[in-house]
């Protein structure tokens, strides 16, 4: 192995030291082409193909292609269109890139994993034929330009015998007349790419920048600063640094929260926002204090019906406009201009091509779903196929002199309106990653047939023989936990919930593990899901199904007939589930007086331990809280909902429920107890008081009284509130409630005082998620913790570190909001498919009242909705009179209180092709000039125009 | 992702060599006329000199001197030049003088000390180019140094370094990879009889990856004790042919 090793000295000089590295060349580097006839040793398996076909017009012979640099970095959505394939990526490329930017870089790593794409990573800088030596006098990037052409050379020479040609991609002039001086196949990517036969992937080209100096010297903007000045004014304090945050109502305002300081600052106006684009890094000068101003109160929409052409001329004038100093003194803010841009954050959105009068042309200008993104220029020649369809484009840049930045075509996801790509709009949109599993994590699995050797038999208990079940929802193929209970000689009951062992399978730190804790949870759509971990392990192997062995992470306790617990046991185990029920049939079993076999039995002990741990809790404080969940039925055949419910709580529900706290608690004590510093916990805080004051407002005008000084008296108070005629008052109540809650989050715990660990709602000192494993990483992390406690398997030195498990659990809050996001679009999208065809009349109750509106809750649906008493377009004055001592609307003779029925109309507002609303009217109480009347009584309403005033709806659940 | 990456996706370490490779050995023995024994030894960019005097009486006081077997006096230095910023560097610094000590371990337990009582052995090390692995090239240099001053011993003394990267150890580091990697795992051993006679860990590492990395290790002692002795064993052979020659006149 230390043969043939040439000693060259690399040296590198920065600032005044000089530093003297090693570098090794070596002869045993493989081509990694199966057509080499050279003896290249090394690999296994070659991953460039024998002879792929050419489909370019410009090389009819097969060939290998080696992009430069440059090309990589601009040009990854061409390479890693599927059907370029045989890329080499150079050693000298692949590191540059790594440099410059770690989102391709992750692309490049990612193809080059991938089998279907044959890409090769070439060491040419290791390798004794291709290594160059920096010359005197010349530039890192010329050093590296030239090795490349240098491993091209020595490509051709390699591969000349076994008939495959290799071209260099580069799009750089002087670098591709080097090449051609030398007798090397070099193209630039546009000529090469525009020679392919496919021609859709021309559109994923990103702008040429020399393309963009269009002909119209018009300079719109003022010239970003460079580095080097925008140092040495953020050091003198003349410039401020931050994050642009756009306005979401209006693109040509945005706030920039300064770095280091809790201050934000505001900008208006096109010139001033100086081409910065939502979440981009950027500097910022203060305006004298004469120019400050403040946000317009106006919603400001880019108008779509406008030609292009128009646009174009229109320039920057009527922005301009909008920067008029006639904002009153106590109102301005403080205000600043955009003058230089650290970090562009760009990244790929989703949205719909503008119609364009014109067809023909390829130019075209992009909308995207995100309001705070401005419009984007792109070239495609496919506009026909892609007007309503849903696509992604990414910027590329954006020149002084155009309005709008210059982007390219992504990909096109599919139809607007169509179910598969509204899904995938959702899931880009909150950011949930969804592609799927690389072969990298796959190569994690376990090999099929799996089976449980003597070594795992040996290491857990066998509770095969005991009567386990587990209980679920209906369709459920990812069951996590499963039960047990069985009464022992001395009358007391054992009790077992047992749990997937998903960290069995999943080892820390390798691929499948990183891939899992990025996902951070599975993600339910209501017809969909995306799975935390591959399906092999969330519906087979992890999932504890009836009928075979699982491997299982069992808490045991022993309880008294009163549920007190007498001791509690943590154990790996196998266990044999006799049975996978839904919630509904478990129930049945319970009811039936006839059944007396053992499961039965045994579910008949969990509820009642159930019923007893859960008197306990409630009166120890914790809250009972309302929130409505609707379930969609969905037609077989075109999988569009036919009908609506919220979902039903049955007993057991609650049973199951009350053994997963229980586990939860338990492994969250012993946990903590043997990582004070590392434990993964999930804590509620309490909520300040004044965010109860709309409920106590609420209840007060019905006469009720709530406590909030402490969770006991909450739950009491709130158990109170009865109204006998309107049953679904309490409910209210408790979605109020649920309002005014904190978001409850994941921490390491020592990073908290101990009594900050308090989970609120649940009225418990210390709360953790054990579970879930298959569809939370949390979990994992719990069960890593607990098996090490417990001596059942090894830690790891990440595991131990507080500071990276506090970084993990941000990461896990934040794909859980995001989870949680993703699914209430979820089901908003299928409220809207729902009521595409259909104009409802429903019952619904008023939840909140609003100085212009009416917030209802349709029970029906689990929907809420405005209606909106004063559109904001019209001028006319309201019709109600807004009393908010009260809090009542007046109309007439007619007052609207807090939780009064009323009768509302449902359907869906077109208006806007992007974001469909469902739109709520009032139909009841009726008031005359503003009600419509029901649907039965008007049998030919139309959906498009509405009869009363155009009201807006926009849904908000919790 | 910035910063460097110690072992790239494609299996070499950043300055070539795959995880298991050691960095190039080059050594002369015989370099100093006046000491009894010396050799200059080269790996990679870490050269160092070694000279080893006696045995001979004992310098200074006489109290020193261990009744039953030989004593042994190590002194280790660095060049001021050794470093990438020039320092100069007392002989009694702690550095050094930890050094000293743990060289002095690892030569008591090899040299047969028990067969020079009340006598004096002295071995220098100077450090002329520090890269990564002083402790490892400061032991083989001074063992090949008592070979050609032809003190006996029981075996080679080996040292070898080596860290874990990427799920993956690697031996033989140097200065770059010491600095970034998260331990750094020192043995010296006894080639031929497989025992360890010194061993040091700097930072943290994983119970379960130490026995991946201790094996790693030690195969690496044992390629560079296949380097050396091979070579001594060479000019032996030269050498012999030579005497030979003489002798017959």
């Amino acid at each position: 192995m230390l043969t043939n090793k040439i000693f060259i000295k690399k040296t590198r000089l920065g600032g005044v030291m000089k530093i003297v590295r090693e570098h090794y060349l070596r002869d045993d580097i493989s081509c990694g082409s199966m057509a080499c006839v050279k003896n290249c040793q090394g690999l296994e398996r070659e991953p460039l193909e024998e002879s792929p076909d050419s489909d370019s017009s410009l090389l009819r012979k097969s060939h290998y292609i080696i992009p430069d640099t440059n090309v990589v970095l601009h040009q990854i959505d061409v390479l890693e269109d599927p059907s370029i394939k045989n890329v080499i990526i150079l050693q000298t490329v692949l590191d540059e890139i790594r440099h410059r930017s770690a989102p391709v870089y992750k692309r490049v790593t990612e193809m080059i994993s991938s089998s279907q794409k044959h890409f090769y990573t070439y060491c040419n800088e290791f390798n004794m034929n291709t290594y160059v030596e920096r010359k005197p006098g010349e530039s890192a990037n010329d050093r590296n330009d030239r090795a490349i052409r240098k491993a091209v050379g020595w490509y051709s020479s390699h591969l000349k015998d076994a008939g495959v040609l290799v071209l260099l991609l580069t799009n750089d002039v002087e670098n591709l007349k080097y090449a051609l001086s030398k007798n090397l196949n070099a193209y630039t990517i546009y000529d090469y790419v525009k020679s392919l036969s496919n021609k859709t992937i021309v559109d994923r080209l990103a702008n040429p920048l020399n393309q963009s100096i269009s002909d119209k010297n018009k300079v719109l903007f003022a010239e970003h600063l460079g580095m080097a000045e925008i140092q040495k004014g953020i050091r003198s304090g003349k410039y401020l640094q931050g994050t642009i945050l756009i306005s979401r109502e209006n693109y040509l305002e945005a706030n920039v929260s300064i770095r280091d300081k809790d201050q934000m600052v505001f900008v208006q106006g096109l010139q001033n926002l100086n081409r910065a684009v939502n979440d981009d890094v950027v500097v910022i000068e203060i305006l004298p204090e004469s120019e400050w101003s403040c946000p317009s109160s106006m919603v400001l929409a880019e108008d779509e019906g406008k030609d292009e052409e128009d646009e174009e001329n229109r320039g920057l004038n009527d922005s301009e406009k909008l920067i008029q100093n006639k904002v009153p003194r106590e109102l301005r803010q403080p205000t600043g201009r955009v003058v230089g841009i650290v970090k562009r954050n760009w990244r790929q959105y989703c949205g719909i091509l503008q119609p364009s009068i014109l067809k023909e042309r390829t130019r075209h200008l992009f909308i995207p779903a995100e309001k705070r993104i401005p419009k984007i220029r792109i070239e495609t020649r496919q506009s026909d196929a892609l007007a309503s369809k849903r696509i992604i484009v990414a910027i590329d840049s954006w020149p002084r002199n155009s309005r709008y930045p210059l982007g390219h075509f992504v990909r096109c996801l599919g139809g607007v309106g169509d179910k598969d790509t509204e899904n995938e709009v959702l899931l880009l949109e909150h950011d949930v990653p969804h592609s799927n599993f690389s072969e990298a994590v796959l190569s994690f699995l376990p090999k099929m047939p799996w089976t449980i050797t003597e070594e795992d038999l040996k290491r857990r208990r066998d509770l095969r023989h005991l009567d386990i079940c587990s209980v679920d929802p209906p369709g459920c193929t990812d069951i996590d936990d499963a039960l047990h209970c069985r009464s022992l000689s001395n009358g007391n009951f054992e009790v077992g919930v047992h749990i997937a062992d998903v960290s069995h399978f999943i080892r820390p730190g390798n691929a499948l593990d990183q891939e899992a804790a990025n996902r951070g949870t599975t993600v339910y759509l209501t017809d969909k899901r995306i799975d935390m971990v591959p399906d092999l392990l969330s519906s087979n192997l992890c999932s504890l199904r009836s009928g075979v062995n699982r491997f299982a992470f069992s808490v045991l306790w022993e309880m008294t007939p009163q549920a007190d617990i007498i001791s509690t046991d943590f154990t790996k185990s196998i266990i044999d589930s006799k049975a996978s029920l839904t919630y509904a049939e478990a129930q049945l079993k319970i009811d039936d007086p006839n059944a007396s076999d053992n499961l039965t039995k045994s579910l008949r002990g969990l509820n009642h331990l159930a019923k007893i741990l859960k008197k306990k809790r409630l009166d120890n404080g914790a809250l009972s809280l309302a929130s409505t969940e609707v379930r969609f039925f969905v037609d077989s055949e075109t999988n569009d909902p036919i009908d609506v419910q919220t979902k039903e709580l049955r007993e057991t529900n609650s049973m199951v429920e009350e053994f997963m706290l229980l586990a939860n608690i338990a492994v969250a004590e012993k946990i903590l107890k043997e990582f004070p510093d590392n434990a993964l916990l999930r804590r509620h805080p309490s909520p300040p008081v004044s965010n109860f004051d709309p409920l106590i407002k609420a209840a007060a005008s019905k006469g009720f009284k709530i406590d909030v000084s402490s969770g006991k008296g909450l739950a009491d108070s709130l158990d109170k509130a009865v109204v006998p005629e309107n049953p679904y008052f309490n409910t209210m109540l408790r979605i109020m409630t649920t309002r005014c809650m904190m978001q409850a989050v994941y921490f390491c715990s020592g990073m908290l005082q101990p009594m900050d660990y308090l989970h609120y709602g649940l009225a418990t000192p210390i709360y953790t998620h054990f579970t879930s494993p298959i569809r939370r990483y949390s979990d994992i992390i719990a069960h890593r913790l607990l098996a090490v406690s417990i001596g059942a398997d090894a830690s790891y030195p990440e595991l131990l570190e507080k500071t990276k498990i506090q970084s993990l659990c941000n990461n896990l809050n934040y794909r859980h909001k995001m989870a949680q996001y993703a699914g209430r679009a979820s089901v908003n999208l299928h409220t809207h498919l729902f009521f595409k065809t259909r104009v409802q009349d429903e019952q619904g109750h008023v939840l909140f009242v609003r100085k212009n509106a009416l917030q209802i809750l349709i029970p029906k649906y689990g929907l809420e909705g405005t209606v909106f008493l004063n559109d904001e377009g019209q001028k006319t004055s309201s019709l109600f009179v807004y009393d908010e001592e009260m809090n009542t609307q007046t109309a007439g003779n007619v007052t609207i209180h807090v939780f009064d029925p009323v009768i509302v109309q449902l359907s869906i507002d077109r208006s806007n092709v992007q974001h469909m609303k469902l739109s709520l009217k009032l139909v009841k109480p009726e008031i005359p000039g503003f009600s419509v009347p029901s649907v039965k009584d008007t049998s030919t309403l139309s959906t498009q125009e509405p009869v009363g005033k155009s009201a807006q709806k926009k849904r908000k659940m919790m | 992702m910035a910063g460097m990456e110690l072992l790239s996706d494609q299996g070499f370490r950043t300055d070539g060599r795959k995880p298991n490779e050691l960095r190039r050995i080059r050594f002369k023995k015989g370099v100093f006329k006046q000491a009894d024994g010396s050799a200059y030894l080269e790996q990679g960019n870490t050269k160092v000199l070694a000279a080893v005097y006696g045995p001979h009486e004992i310098r200074g006081s006489k109290g020193k001197a261990l009744h039953d077997k030989l004593l042994i006096n190590c002194q280790y230095s660095m060049a001021t030049f050794s470093t990438q910023d020039r320092k100069r560097r007392p002989r009694g610094d702690r550095k050094s003088q930890e050094m000293t000590m743990h060289l002095k371990q690892t030569f008591n337990a090899v040299v047969l000390t028990e067969l020079f009582p009340k006598v004096q052995l002295d071995i220098y090390v100077e450090v002329l180019q520090s890269d990564g692995g002083n402790y490892c090239a400061s032991v083989n240099a001074a063992t090949l140094a008592l070979i050609d001053a032809g003190i006996p011993m029981k075996d080679y003394v080996i040292a070898c370094s080596g860290s874990f990267v990427k799920d993956t150890p690697i031996v033989d580091i140097n200065h770059l990879e010491e600095s970034t990697a998260g331990a750094e795992i020192i043995v010296a051993v006894l080639p031929r009889f497989d025992q360890i006679v010194f061993i040091e860990m700097n930072s943290r590492l994983h119970e379960d990856h130490l026995s991946r990395v201790m094996d790693q290790v030690m195969n690496g002692c044992k390629d560079i004790f296949n380097i050396l002795n091979q070579q001594v064993k060479d000019e032996l052979c030269k050498k012999a042919a030579i005497d030979k020659l003489v002798d017959a006149g």
